[in-house]
């Protein structure tokens, strides 16, 4: 194979697929790029390695390639993120106790996030009485959409997850093992964890984020912004293989195909069955056998998931606020919403118009008032629970 | 060179992380701890309150102490070396030996260098060792392959060890092969004419 040499990091979850099935299926190489896929162990490591340049382009957390921009809690490195890798994917599992717990404590149906976020709230609040641990939860990295929305979740209910529980970062692998251990008593992960903790019997799906909120930036493409400058044709022809490589994982017709690329032992690594489910959408979410569809589980190439929307970094932006990660500013929002970058995206690939019946603001939460990404202000004083 | 500073060295491999220990002691240094389990990780590089935090770049525990920075509001906040893009020498070289360090509390990057320094050639040696371990094993399972197919030839054509070992090595001559790859489709020819 010969063309322009790339190094590409990722880590091994379903939100890879655009960038593995780009490579493996030969959409990169069809534009004349000659990847190395570079499976990592950490964010930190992807982090790094974009930063310092010894990768070209990373499957990254969009909140770090935000905190990337901003600086935050790191060297400062302006990211560029002209497609996203998808919307949504991860999950809420708990412990079979805790799923039992909150079953006892609802007041309703335990598939509506607000009635399990009250019972969760009512089971922290009992535990206190008792004298007992605080409830334990697993996330995969501070600034992951996956805190922002198990936080977003449980605070709904009144449930303070600063102060109420304890939030601990778990890299992906270790989740399952941690809960079989009672480390933690629940998570929020990606695929394929969720799933292979159902598997196990060891713990019941609660919620799909997209439960949670309908659409939420998960993973991007992130590339220095340098080197989109030094590289803008380089660059269009990595998001083009990319345009197609998501186009064609979302054709039902090539999911068999799909999948089996995605759980080979040096890409994902687990059962092209469960890379399936996540794909369609369709979870076991019980050990029982009990599965639960959802469209919306993780958006790849359709209803516009691939083309970042500035909406969503400032919602992410505003989620970093919200939790004391950092303190609001005008300039940093304004930078944070610059780190997506659909004007690229519609130069390269065309303009990709959002769904009719997509949320009016583009977020779609299950609870509070519509987000305003020119208002952050107004939209965290209508949260009781925030740090200040 | 400053000894009084506090190292913990987070490394799932326990030789590993011993080898790296006896060279920092080696050097001088005297507090040194070593962390290998996943679990209270956070709890136990607390309690050590180290100024220089040393970890294997295959670790996935990176991201853990990343939270450690994140929610540290007391302790200081540990800055990762690896980077600090000023010295691209020093980043390649840990990269490539796959370990990093974060240093606590605004300590100066020349009293950590000597440390990261040493580190770095620890890894590589750990590295070499594990290759000569491999080619060892590999030369070990060589030896089987050539003794089965010798074995099978003295049987089939024969012939004595002596005869069947030439054999093979000038057919490995002729066909430009290993001596080992030869024997290998002795074997596989065998098991298919079975």
């Amino acid at each position: 194979m010969s063309g322009a040499r790339l190094s590409i990091g990722f880590i091994p979850l379903v939100d890879a697929s655009a960038l593995i099935v780009a490579v493996d299926k030969g959409f990169t190489a069809a534009e004349g790029l000659n990847v190395d896929l570079v499976r990592e162990v950490s964010w930190s490591n992807v982090r790094d390695k974009l930063n310092i340049g010894l990768f070209d382009a990373a499957h990254l957390l969009a909140p770090v390639a935000i905190a990337s921009t901003l600086g935050l809690g790191h060297v400062k490195v302006p990211i560029v993120a002209a497609f996203g890798l998808g919307l949504n994917g991860n999950a809420i599992t708990v412990s079979p106790a805790l799923h039992a717990a909150i079953a006892a404590h609802a007041d309703g149906d335990i598939g509506d996030p607000m009635v399990t976020a009250r019972a969760l709230a009512r089971v922290v609040a009992e535990r206190k009485m008792r004298g007992e641990e605080p409830l334990t939860f697993g996330v995969t990295f501070p600034y992951s959409t996956h805190n922002y929305q198990l936080r977003f979740w449980m605070a709904a209910g009144g449930v303070d997850p600063d102060q109420d529980i304890r939030l601990v970062v778990l890299p992906p692998p270790y989740m399952v093992e941690s809960l079989v251990k009672q480390h933690v008593d629940g998570f929020c992960v990606g695929a394929p964890w969720n799933s292979v903790a159902v598997d196990l019997g060891v713990g019941h799906i609660l919620h799909f984020v997209s439960e949670i909120l309908q659409r939420a930036a998960e993973k991007v493409l992130a590339v220095r912004a340098r080197w989109v400058n030094d590289n803008p044709d380089l660059f269009a022809r990595l998001i083009r293989a990319h345009g197609k490589a998501a186009a064609y994982i979302e054709d039902v017709a090539n999911r068999e195909e799909v999948s089996a690329i995605l759980a080979a032992p040096d890409r994902i690594g687990c059962a092209a069955e469960v890379v399936r489910r996540t794909l369609d959408g369709r979870m076991k979410i019980s050990p029982d056998g009990t599965y639960r569809t959802s469209e919306r589980y993780l958006l790849i190439g359709r209803a516009g998931a691939a083309r970042p929307d500035p909406v969503h970094a400032a919602w992410l932006y505003a989620q970093m606020v919200r939790w004391g990660q950092v303190l609001m500013s005008a300039e940093a929002l304004a930078e944070a919403k610059a780190t997506f970058r659909p004007d690229l995206y519609d130069s390269i690939l065309g303009p990709a118009p959002l769904p009719p019946d997509e949320p009016a603001d583009r977020i779609g939460a299950f609870t509070g008032p519509m987000f305003d990404p020119n208002d952050i202000g107004a939209h965290l004083d209508g949260w009781k629970i925030r740090r200040r | 060179m400053d000894l009084t500073l506090k190292i913990v060295i987070v490394d799932e491999s326990p030789v590993r992380s011993a080898i790296i220990e006896e060279g920092l002691r080696e050097a001088g240094y005297s507090h040194v701890a070593r962390v290998a389990e996943t679990a209270n990780l956070l709890a136990r590089v607390y309690a050590v309150d180290p100024d220089v935090i040393i970890i294997d770049l295959e670790n996935p525990s990176r991201d853990v102490l990343e939270q450690m920075f994140q929610v540290s509001r007391v302790v200081k906040r540990p800055i990762a070396m690896f980077v600090d893009q000023s010295d691209a020498a020093s980043i390649q070289a840990s990269v490539d030996a796959g370990v990093s360090a974060y240093i606590v509390g605004g300590l100066a990057k020349e009293r950590v260098k000597s440390i990261l320094d040493l580190c770095i050639s620890r890894f590589n040696a750990f590295s070499r060792l594990q290759d000569e371990l491999e080619q060892v094993k590999s030369a070990l399972s060589d030896r089987k392959i050539i003794d089965r197919a010798k074995g099978m030839l003295m049987k089939v054509k024969n012939l004595s060890e002596e005869e069947a070992y030439s054999l093979m090595r000038s057919t490995a001559m002729r066909e430009k092969k290993k001596i080992v790859d030869i024997a290998q489709s002795i074997i596989t020819a065998a098991e298919m004419l079975k």
